[in-house]
């Protein structure tokens, strides 16, 4: 490179990564650095973000970084974390203190909700200080648009597909911040990216708590949810103003801080951008999916005061 | 005796690379269409740097926000975002 002009120094996420255009978890990765600092050991399963951005022998990454199989990331950074403490007991040098690095794990659904939930109950039940981020994009997006237990109900997924027979996805999306706040953390929230610094600051809340913390960040796909790519953070303000995915801070299981929506919008809008719900609007039978839809927007409405 | 069929393995301590080295794939390749600032109407907010997932939209020294063509994949979220629509995408030419 003969100059940087674009400051690359300063980059603790860099480009060159291989992420489909305007992939929002190729940007919350970069959000994550941002609030984390270059002092951090990031741990990180199979997903898209593991295999897009460090393909051997590159990587996209500024802060240390580990990759480990698609189950064990928060075992491997509960590991990292107790060596930490281990090299300050014993006074080792060429380490440094515990308490100044961050120990962040970042993971997809995928590897959260239904692969690496044991081990992320164990890390959380230890409580061990780390920082367990999920990018939430409501599919295996990097095997092929495989459903999780996080695909909302009706959307059409190679595994739940639409057809003469299905309307998608049959079943209701796991509350996942619930079971993280059920180990009794100090600190849960979700965030979305297309609140950047909402989620900064989140991230940078939670690192300054000892312990186990979870922060949950919505993050759309644009290959499988199939929507153009310029309008990925468009899809995930509507995801927030819509209700259908609520942003809130939890502190000891209490809800403490809700993202407000002033005139909530039907969530007919969120649907429509997007073509994993196109079945919805072409069916007669699509008509219920999309009233219990807009029953689960409401209900997250009235139980977490989102109405302004 | 039979040979011991572990005698020449060797356990590979897994792999380490650089950080930062995926700078050399310019993904800008990728791209069929270009963002093209209008800095007359550009108000400087900050948007389209904020939401680049490639890094590629950027202030520079010169106080002006410009596009990294070498890594630009042409999403087109600056122009999508941008408040006061400075940003249109135009068509790459072969």
């Amino acid at each position: 490179m003969t100059e940087d002009k674009f400051k690359r120094d300063e980059d603790l996420f860099c480009p060159g990564h291989r992420a489909c255009p305007g992939c929002g978890a190729a940007l919350a990765s970069k959000l994550v650095t941002e609030a984390t600092g270059p002092q951090t050991i990031l741990s990180m399963p199979t997903g898209c973000m593991e295999v897009t951005t460090t393909p051997y022998p590159e990587s996209a990454w500024g802060v240390s970084w580990i990759h480990n199989i698609f189950e064990n990331a928060a075992s491997v950074a509960g590991g990292v974390e107790t060596a930490y403490r281990a090299f300050d007991k014993r006074d080792k040098k060429g380490y440094m203190d515990h308490d100044d690095v961050n120990f962040v794990v970042m993971a997809g659904d995928g590897a959260t909700f239904d692969i690496g939930i044991r081990s992320l109950s164990g890390m959380m039940e230890r409580g061990h200080d780390v920082l367990y981020i999920c990018y939430d994009n409501e599919a295996y997006m990097n095997t092929g648009i495989q459903r999780s237990s996080s695909t909302p109900i009706g959307a059409a997924t190679t595994t739940s597909p639409a057809g003469e027979e299905s309307l998608g996805e049959d079943i209701h999306k796991k509350d996942m911040p619930s079971i993280a706040a059920a180990h009794g953390l100090e600190y849960v929230a979700t965030a979305s990216v297309a609140y950047p610094e909402d989620f900064k600051n989140k991230v940078e809340k939670a690192l300054e708590i000892e312990g186990p913390k979870y922060i949950q960040v919505f993050a759309p796909c644009p290959r499988g949810w199939r929507h153009d790519s310029r309008n990925s953070v468009e899809i995930a303000r509507l995801a927030v103003q819509t209700g259908m995915y609520p942003i809130y801070e939890m502190e000891d299981g209490e809800i403490t801080n809700v993202k407000e929506v002033k005139d909530r919008k039907p969530v007919e809008d969120y649907l429509k951008a997007q073509g994993r719900f196109k079945h919805l609007f072409e069916k007669d039978e699509g008509e219920e999916v999309i009233k219990d839809l807009q029953k689960i927007a409401d209900v997250n409405a009235e139980e977490l005061g989102i109405d302004k | 005796m039979t040979k011991d069929p572990y005698e020449d393995l060797k356990i590979s301590t897994g792999a380490v690379t650089d950080p930062k080295t995926t700078l050399v794939n310019k993904t800008g390749s990728w791209r069929s269409e270009r963002p093209v600032i209008d800095h007359e109407k550009c108000v400087m907010c900050g948007k389209c740097e904020t939401f680049c997932p490639d890094m590629a939209v950027k202030e520079t020294d010169e106080g002006k926000v410009e596009v990294d063509l070498e890594y630009c994949k042409g999403c087109a979220i600056c122009a999508e975002e941008c408040p006061v629509n400075a940003i249109v995408m135009e068509k790459e030419e072969k």
